[in-house]
């Protein structure tokens, strides 16, 4: 449930409303967030620019010259007044990422293993057995921060942040946890890698994951992660 | 359908950073994709409005300088925002006016003598295949641009042109009172967000009151400023979404005003959110450039920002 006092609408500047509709971080706020999502994008039609969904908000983007801020937020409330969650949310399809768990492109596994007091084979196992949800993307695009990974696996950042993960690396940071789409610098332990192309701009709807998603990281040996299209090139020399 | 274009314009010597900029791309930021488009939106309208070009268009966006381009072609061009030292050929070429090139002249900017980035508009607008919906160049991402990979020019790059525009340029030069004096100390209008009132009175009285210095580390993504250390009761939230011009305060008390190429989301409390006019005066203001902040009401900030858009159409 929304909390009281909530859903506030918050300035985001000229053209933005930020909806703040929870003060914490559950995924049972999915469900309430998509709804406004789809509410958002009938009500607003031409006039609505982009939508930001994350973790306990929602920002809009609207177009100044069509609505004023005033009349952005009258149209926010009357939608947050009959808003009611997704009744569609809990049955979304669960996307697989075929992951390939090895040291030599999941440099953090035996270090995350230790940690926990755990085999490598149980890190994976522990990683693998959630079904997460994509609370929010960002960062680059698609992006997914998905969570919660079992608690014995928390972990935090990396002091020093890597200048270059390969595409695909699956890491955790705190009790998140995500795949790269692309080349980038990064500061999450890295444990595996996935074939799934989780950005494609010649896709349609170009991101494989979107906020609400489910997902399952799927074990699978190199020749499997090989044969998926996965580039098995260790760290050093990865692409 | 596949755009007539020709080539325009081929790059003899590309310079540190000159990237193909439409209005930005919009519709993807739920997928974590950044707007991109014009820092300084107001001269990037008006290169595009001398031209002839609807809204949009795709213009180049020449930060610092040193880029050299050679017409492949006669062409209509306009240059407008900072001086960078620009010549055709050898004659001086002052920005705010429309030009033309003659096949195998060159246009060269030196280094900035007023402002950071000129823009360089074209009659038919530089043309290539938009990149989720935009052929706005965004590095980061690598996204975009002359080859939609995302890169800055590059000696050798040849930029495509749209057909001329059937109406011809609008005039020879942007009205005096329309170009910027970017050696002033600009007053950049803020709206304050929700979480103004989360930081201390005396931080308050100090951001609004003082004066801010351009930090070094300033881009595309965001501007830093340095002054007084700003005190908010809130040190971190759970991330959401980031508009254009979002001032955040991470713990040091250093705001950062986020640009074109933000990133979607963030976490550290914000004062509010500068004007996209305001951004883009931002975008002009070289490292150790002194700035101030005013806030503004969102009625007078909606009236400037309709007040120039219904300028170009």
């Amino acid at each position: 449930m929304i909390p009281a006092g909530l859903p506030r609408l918050e300035s985001a500047g000229l053209d933005g409303w930020l909806v703040r509709l929870f003060d914490a971080i559950d995924e049972t706020n999915l469900a309430w967030i998509t709804a406004l999502v789809r509410d958002c994008e009938s009500a607003f039609g031409a006039a609505l620019v982009d939508l930001v969904p994350s973790y306990t908000t929602l920002l809009v983007i609207f177009d100044p010259r069509v609505l004023t801020p005033a009349e952005a937020r009258g149209r926010l409330q009357s939608l947050l007044a009959d808003l009611a969650p997704d009744p569609q949310a809990e049955d979304a399809p669960v996307r697989e990422l075929p992951t390939w768990y090895d040291e030599r492109v999941g440099p953090e596994l035996p270090r995350l293993a230790e940690r926990a007091g755990l085999t490598e084979a149980e890190v994976v196992e522990r990683h693998g057995a959630v079904t997460y949800r994509v609370y929010a993307l960002g960062f680059a695009p698609g992006f997914a921060f998905m969570g919660s990974v079992d608690e014995r696996l928390e972990t935090p950042r990396l002091e020093t942040p890597r200048k270059r993960v390969p595409a695909g690396s699956v890491g955790i940071a705190g009790r998140q946890t995500a795949a790269y789409p692309a080349v980038s610098p990064g500061g999450w332990n890295l444990i595996g890698r996935t074939a799934a192309v989780l950005f494609d701009r010649d896709r349609a709807g170009f991101s494989l994951l979107r906020v609400g998603d489910r997902v399952r990281f799927v074990p699978v040996e190199r020749d499997e992660f090989e044969r998926l299209g996965g580039d098995a090139r260790p760290m050093e020399e990865g692409r | 359908m596949r755009q007539e274009t020709v080539t325009g314009l081929s790059v003899e010597r590309a310079g540190p950073l000159a990237l193909l900029q439409d209005a930005g791309r919009f519709g993807v930021r739920r997928l974590g994709v950044t707007q991109g488009g014009p820092a300084d939106v107001h001269a990037w309208a008006w290169a595009n409005h001398l031209v002839g070009n609807a809204w949009g268009a795709g213009a180049l966006e020449v930060t610092f300088g040193g880029l050299a381009l050679k017409a492949a072609r006669d062409l209509s061009l306009a240059l407008c925002g900072a001086d960078l030292g620009a010549t055709l050929d050898d004659d001086p070429l002052a920005p705010w006016r429309g030009f033309r090139m003659r096949a195998g002249q060159v246009l060269r900017f030196a280094q900035p003598t007023s402002g950071l980035r000129a823009y360089l508009a074209v009659a038919g607008g530089f043309r290539a295949d938009p990149v989720l919906g935009s052929l706005s160049c965004v590095v980061r991402e690598g996204l975009g641009g002359h080859d939609g990979q995302g890169r800055p020019l590059a000696e050798g790059d040849r930029l495509a042109v749209g057909p001329g525009a059937k109406k011809g340029p609008r005039g020879k030069a942007v009205p005096v009172e329309e170009r910027p004096d970017y050696d002033a100390v600009p007053r950049l209008a803020l709206l304050p967000g929700a979480q103004v009132a989360e930081f201390e009175g005396a931080s308050l009285h100090a951001a609004f009151g003082q004066a801010w210095t351009v930090d070094d580390r300033a881009d595309r993504m965001g501007v830093r400023l340095l002054g007084p250390r700003l005190r908010c009761r809130l040190t971190s939230l759970i991330s959401e979404g980031l508009g254009l011009g979002a001032v955040q305060v991470p713990p040091d008390g250093q705001p950062i005003a986020l640009l074109n190429d933000r990133q979607t989301i963030g976490g550290y409390p914000r004062l509010g959110a500068l004007t996209p006019l305001a951004c883009a005066r931002l975008a002009q203001c070289p490292p150790g450039r002194e700035v101030r902040l005013a806030a503004v009401s969102a009625e007078r900030a909606l009236a400037e920002y309709r007040r120039f858009r219904a300028k170009f159409g």
